[in-house]
């Protein structure tokens, strides 16, 4: 990824910023600025937990160039509690363990780096949730 | 509107062609459709493409191939619209026609995607997916398509052994095709069998990365009148396209191709046809789940049951809703932005009665639909034979 489109998109990649529609009151991220559900104006900032579960998953043996040292890796579409969806890695688990409904939550994890000189991004990716915060949860 | 007819159409084999760049695979889909058309002038060329830039370096392809095929001083340009930019082209095509524009237009699709090494190609693929939120992710195409099929096996409760019907059908029709690149039959024992890409579309639920080039020639129906190259006039009696979002996490509900549904009932209702009427269905099967619901969003099986039209062989040529009629993407092969113009030239080869051994009796009508990205865009064309 360019070193400007990883700068563009940090707050997304390290802390999930969205928006909320102010006329139908739904959760968007990635940020689109027009309401996916009301196409009115949404431009007004709402983070997301973080939590969710696992609407999907599979691993991916064959990997887009700059990915190829990570192969194979876990990759799932998760459910925030808020409502949107997410396309992300999974991390810290046995890709075998993984099951649609797990609930997950984000973490903080190296996405790429490229070579000695280019820049690392870091991006959110999944980890099954820990008990104590799926409890307060 | 005006009627438009396509009065020619050339293709090449699919498969892997070290010995022709991308502009001679071009020329050898253009100058067949030419010649089949009897004609050495057009008004317009308008050339389907996804990867030329990504994959062979070279953008500006349309007055690229239009100088290529002695076409200089037309007017000519890429149409784009990922895996589904030939159907993207073709809609273009009758647009221009139809609109009284043009009077005689080649629309062709071409895909050159092998002079890459396999990991550059597939990031090159998942730029039909949202650059910034899937495929920077490390998420490929194939991986998408997955995730899809994945939810639908849990969702409807359909084992991954059912989807191999799909693959069987594909392959043994491909035999009857001599520009297939898998002329090869397989059976349910080899699908099970094949090796794993993304858990779980392995092998055989995948269309294989490719290079090929189609053409067809549209005229207005006084031009086509004109024309006599002693085969059944065919009519494009229909050419929608719709979108849905790029990502399929933005998706209202991912197991349904919202974009295929609203194409496919503007289809019906500008071609005046119901789902009866049609005989057979060249449809998008780069992965079998892409199949089952492309079905499903056609109105032909409800939501979670287009798996079961395959098991039931109801896909076969003799079947109810023959698919994939010369091999499909899986078996002829998906050279992503050509496939949209395959279909188009495989189904007039089906209504003129030239399909060989792969012919579906009586056929007067058929439906092509070709998908870019994991359902973003969707042309369906309805095509009647006169």
């Amino acid at each position: 990824m360019s070193v400007a489109r990883t700068w563009r998109t940090r707050r997304q990649r390290y802390s999930l910023v969205g928006e909320r529609c102010e006329y139908c009151h739904n959760a968007i991220f990635p940020p689109r600025d027009v309401c996916p559900h009301c196409a009115e104006p949404a431009q007004k900032e709402y983070t997301m937990s973080g939590r969710g579960t696992v609407y999907s998953y599979t691993t991916v043996f064959d990997p887009p160039a700059g990915f190829e040292a990570y192969a194979p890796y876990p990759v799932a579409l998760v459910k925030l509690d808020e409502g949107p969806m997410v396309t992300a890695q999974l991390t810290d688990l046995d890709p075998d363990d993984v099951r649609i409904g797990m609930p997950v939550e984000m973490v903080t994890r190296k996405l790429s780096e490229q070579g000695d000189e280019g820049v690392i991004t870091y991006s959110y990716k999944f980890r099954e949730r820990l008990e104590r915060q799926a409890v307060a949860a | 509107m005006r009627p438009v007819y396509i009065v020619g159409i050339g293709q090449t084999p699919v498969g892997e062609q070290w010995e022709r760049s991308l502009r001679h695979i071009a020329h050898d889909a253009v100058i067949p459709a030419l010649r089949d058309a009897g004609v050495e002038q057009v008004d317009a060329l308008y050339v389907g493409n996804m990867l030329s830039g990504e994959l062979v370096g070279q953008e500006h392809v349309g007055a690229l191939v239009a100088d290529f095929v002695g076409l200089r001083g037309v007017e000519a340009y890429k149409i784009e619209a990922a895996c589904g930019s030939g159907g993207a082209a073709m809609r273009t095509g009758v647009m221009a026609v139809a609109g009284g524009l043009h009077d005689v237009v080649v629309v062709a699709g071409v895909e050159k995607m092998t002079d890459t090494i396999g990991k550059d190609t597939t990031a090159g693929l998942a730029m039909a997916a949202d650059q910034e939120f899937e495929a920077a992710e490390g998420v490929s195409f194939v991986a998408l398509n997955a995730l899809l099929m994945r939810r639908y096996m849990y969702e409807f409760d359909v084992p991954h052994s059912a989807f191999g019907h799909f693959a069987v059908n594909a392959h043994h029709n491909a035999t009857g095709n001599p520009n297939a690149m898998f002329p090869k039959a397989i059976t349910l024992d080899t699908y099970r069998k094949a090796t794993m890409i993304s858990d779980p579309i392995n092998l055989m639920d995948s269309s294989p990365i490719c290079d090929g080039a189609a053409a067809v020639v549209l005229a207005s129906e006084e031009v086509a009148r004109t024309m006599h190259n002693g085969r059944r006039p065919i009519r494009i009696a229909a050419s929608t396209v719709a979108t849905d979002s790029l990502a399929v996490h933005d998706r209202r509900d991912p197991m349904q191709l919202e974009a295929a549904w609203i194409s496919s009932r503007k289809a019906y209702q500008q071609a005046g046809v119901t789902l009866d009427d049609i005989d057979l269905f060249e449809l998008h099967d780069a992965f079998t789940i892409m199949a089952a619901l492309s079905l499903e969003a056609c109105g032909y099986a409800e939501r979670g049951r287009g798996v079961r039209l395959a098991e039931e062989g109801e896909i076969t040529i003799e079947g109810r809703v023959p698919v994939a009629t010369m091999g499909g993407l899986k078996a002829r092969g998906h050279p992503v932005g050509a496939t949209g113009v395959y279909q188009i030239v495989e189904a007039t080869l089906q209504l003129q009665g030239l399909a060989g051994r792969n012919q579906v009796r009586d056929a007067n009508i058929a439906m092509t639909q070709n998908i870019g990205g994991s359902g973003a865009t969707v042309a369906t064309h309805i095509l009647v034979g006169e």
